[in-house]
């Protein structure tokens, strides 16, 4: 087993034609992931490296049974092809497109979750790979391999550096996951840690936080009552300058939350073991498991 | 993008949000006599922060003479570290209330909230935390918005003047057609005012999503009026997310987490970060090139350290970058790399080809951190 993706997993690319597109779609494909299709509208019947190209997500799924879309399509665009690609009944859509407008955010994800079962993952996020069985999206697979920790981060690279410490000694993932960064991100920590908890191949999770927000504290409370793997966390920024904050609002929204401190003792106390540099990730799950 | 007051209330013109007459100036020369606003005026310092009126960034003027005294007195005033460069100067309103509303992104909720209270124009977070109960907090459906009648009862909630009721329907929903419309992150006033003028934004704290640039054309005109650290001027004009710190080591790196990660790591090895740099997702050679000239006019900085671990972003393309910027160039510091993930055998063979007796390669983000803090010492 492994969450979200899996051998099963096959992959419709919204923008397959684009540079990034192209250039991950290929790699994901030449690791073994079924990419079975990619999506450019006026382009259908074309082909990009064997994959063929068709005007829209429902074609797509009907000729060619895609149940995960990878979107990369620009900014401006997204929002629209995010919810295309969830009207046609794609389980999981990964959106890697970065710069994306908050209320486009806040609107899509309010949609998909009134109107459709779909699970977004992002966007502005690096994507998941299930190591052995599937990479979806932009993660550089060379560093991962198959195993029992699951790892899942806000930030794209030190997803990486955390999965690179594990494989350097000789630990397996089981999937990794980056959530993404954005105001509005479509799979929260909690959603990661629930199906971690769930997942038979997952024996310990890293959990990757960094200042802003309070999603870390909320996975903390949810660690706390529903978690028993043991989960080792780092959180970023703990030497970095102040934001500049204006008007009240948001500091009335986030209370006291928000700052590395402020994390990293809520996950104390929910049990978690925070490192304090992310090249002891490693070692603390060796700890553990 | 966090606006001054007086382009906060430009965009409540534009949205026909009521606000007080104002003319904005940003020289004593600018102002004469022949303004068509009506005495009492208020002198108002245009600075992004807090707490001016205390520090006397706030006065008000009876005549023209107390206008030019109280002008010369604000502008060029440093209000904590903040020297005001322009004011903004509008009609004294009589206050009869004062009331709290912000419009903001809540992102635990996922949704929009609007905060309304009788206790305005005073600190609302005082508010928020002795008496709760006077802070309204209205969740918003993103896709669905805000109705009157939802209003209608947030205003009858929060105590507000009933006799005003539609009037300040009305400028609740004109605030929050401004925060969609415009993509705002922020909309706050405080105070809004019942005043003999009728409902009126007193204050503005507007800040805008710059994500959202690509259909707001008005975007680009009011960021050219913001002024940005002359430091930071040449990485805004090359796409890259920089911040001067205070210490020795420059920080380049793709990524905020990692980037932030890199300044933790430095610390815990005795070092300090000169800077923040991160040169976002899929960085071409020139944007790594950009990025070291950035830190060529920085005179804090005594040894560099370029942490990437690529993903999106191409460790060959980053290697050709790095060669571009310091091929047969005489460099004032050592750099130390660590290149990791996506073509990062070809990166590593690029530089191991263009050697320079300047530039280390490491192979860990640790190791690098010692080197780094080393060359800096």
């Amino acid at each position: 087993m492994s969450i979200f993706i899996d051998n099963e997993t096959k992959v419709v690319v919204q923008g397959l034609t684009g540079e990034q597109g192209k250039f991950h779609a290929l790699r994901n494909k030449a690791y073994g992931t079924k990419v079975v299709a990619g999506t450019r509208p006026g382009k259908g019947g074309e082909t990009v490296e064997g994959i063929p190209i068709f005007n829209t997500v429902e074609d797509a799924i009907e000729e060619t049974g895609a149940n995960t879309a990878m979107t990369f399509v620009p900014p401006p665009f997204a929002k629209d092809a995010v919810l295309e690609a969830a009207y046609a009944g794609c389980e999981l859509i990964v959106c890697i497109t970065e710069g994306i407008p908050a209320k486009d955010e806040a609107e899509m994800y309010d949609l998909l979750k009134q109107k459709t079962s779909s699970r977004l993952l992002g966007p502005n996020c690096p994507g998941l790979i299930s190591p052995g069985k599937s990479n979806v999206g932009i993660m550089p697979h060379e560093i991962t391999m198959e195993g029992k920790v699951g790892v899942v981060s806000r930030s794209g690279t030190l997803t990486y550096q955390a999965v690179l410490e594990l494989t350097n000694l000789n630990i397996g993932q089981s999937t990794c996951i980056g959530i993404g960064g954005d105001p509005v991100p479509g799979t929260s920590f909690i959603d990661v840690l629930d199906a971690f908890q769930h997942d038979i191949q997952t024996e310990a999770i890293v959990m990757i936080g960094e200042i802003g927000g309070s999603a870390e504290e909320e996975a903390a409370e949810f660690i706390k009552d529903n978690v028993t793997k043991p989960v080792v966390s780092y959180i970023a920024g703990l030497t970095a300058p102040p934001g500049k904050k204006m008007g009240h609002a948001g500091a009335i929204v986030s209370g006291n939350k928000g700052t590395a401190s402020a994390k990293i003792e809520a996950l104390t106390d929910a049990g978690a073991n925070v490192v304090k540099n992310p090249t002891r990730i490693g070692q603390a799950i060796k700890d553990v498991i | 993008m966090n606006l001054f007051e007086y382009q906060g209330k430009r965009l409540y013109k534009d949205f026909s949000i009521p606000t007080p007459k104002s003319i904005f100036v940003s020289s004593i020369s600018s102002i004469s006599d022949n303004h068509d606003l009506n005495y009492p005026l208020v002198v108002k310092a245009q600075v992004q922060v807090g707490g001016r009126g205390k520090a006397g960034g706030i006065k008000v003027a009876n005549n023209f003479e107390e206008l030019i005294e109280y002008s010369n007195e604000i502008l060029g005033m440093d209000i904590k570290g903040h020297i005001v460069e322009s004011l903004l100067i509008e009609e004294a309103s009589t206050i009869q209330e004062e009331y709290y509303i912000s419009f903001t992104l809540d992102r635990s909720a996922k949704k929009y909230l609007m905060m309304l209270s009788s206790k305005g124009g005073m600190d609302i977070e005082e508010v928020a935390e002795n008496n709760p109960d006077d802070l309204i907090k209205l969740y918003i459906s993103p896709s669905e918005g805000l109705n009157t009648e939802v209003v209608n009862k947030a205003i009858k909630d929060s105590k507000l003047n009933k006799d005003f009721n539609d009037e300040l329907n009305d400028v609740i929903s004109k605030l929050y057609n401004l925060f969609v419309e415009s993509d705002c992150d922020l909309v706050e006033v405080n105070p809004l005012a019942i005043t003999n003028k009728g409902v009126s934004a007193l204050d503005s704290k507007v800040s805008l999503d710059m994500n959202a640039v690509y259909r707001h054309d008005n975007f680009i005109d009011i960021e050219k009026e913001i002024p940005i650290p002359v430091s930071e001027q040449f990485a805004k004009e090359k796409n890259l997310n920089f911040i001067k710190l205070e210490g020795s080591v420059g920080i380049i790196g793709n990524g905020a987490g990692l980037v932030m990660s890199t300044l933790d790591v430095v610390s815990e090895y005795g070092g300090k970060a000169a800077n923040f740099l991160d040169i976002g997702g899929g960085a071409k050679a020139e944007t790594v090139t950009a990025a070291l000239e950035v830190l060529e006019s920085e005179n804090n900085v005594k040894s560099v350290l370029i942490n990437i671990f690529g993903g999106i972003t191409r460790c060959d393309l980053v290697a050709e970058g790095i060669v571009e910027a310091t091929k047969g160039k005489d460099l004032k510091w050592p750099i130390i790399v660590r290149l990791d993930g996506t073509n990062s055998k070809e990166g590593l063979a690029i530089l191991l080809e263009n050697s320079n007796e300047k530039i280390t390669i490491s192979s860990s983000m640790d190791d690098a951190a010692k080197l780094a803090v080393k060359g800096a010492n």
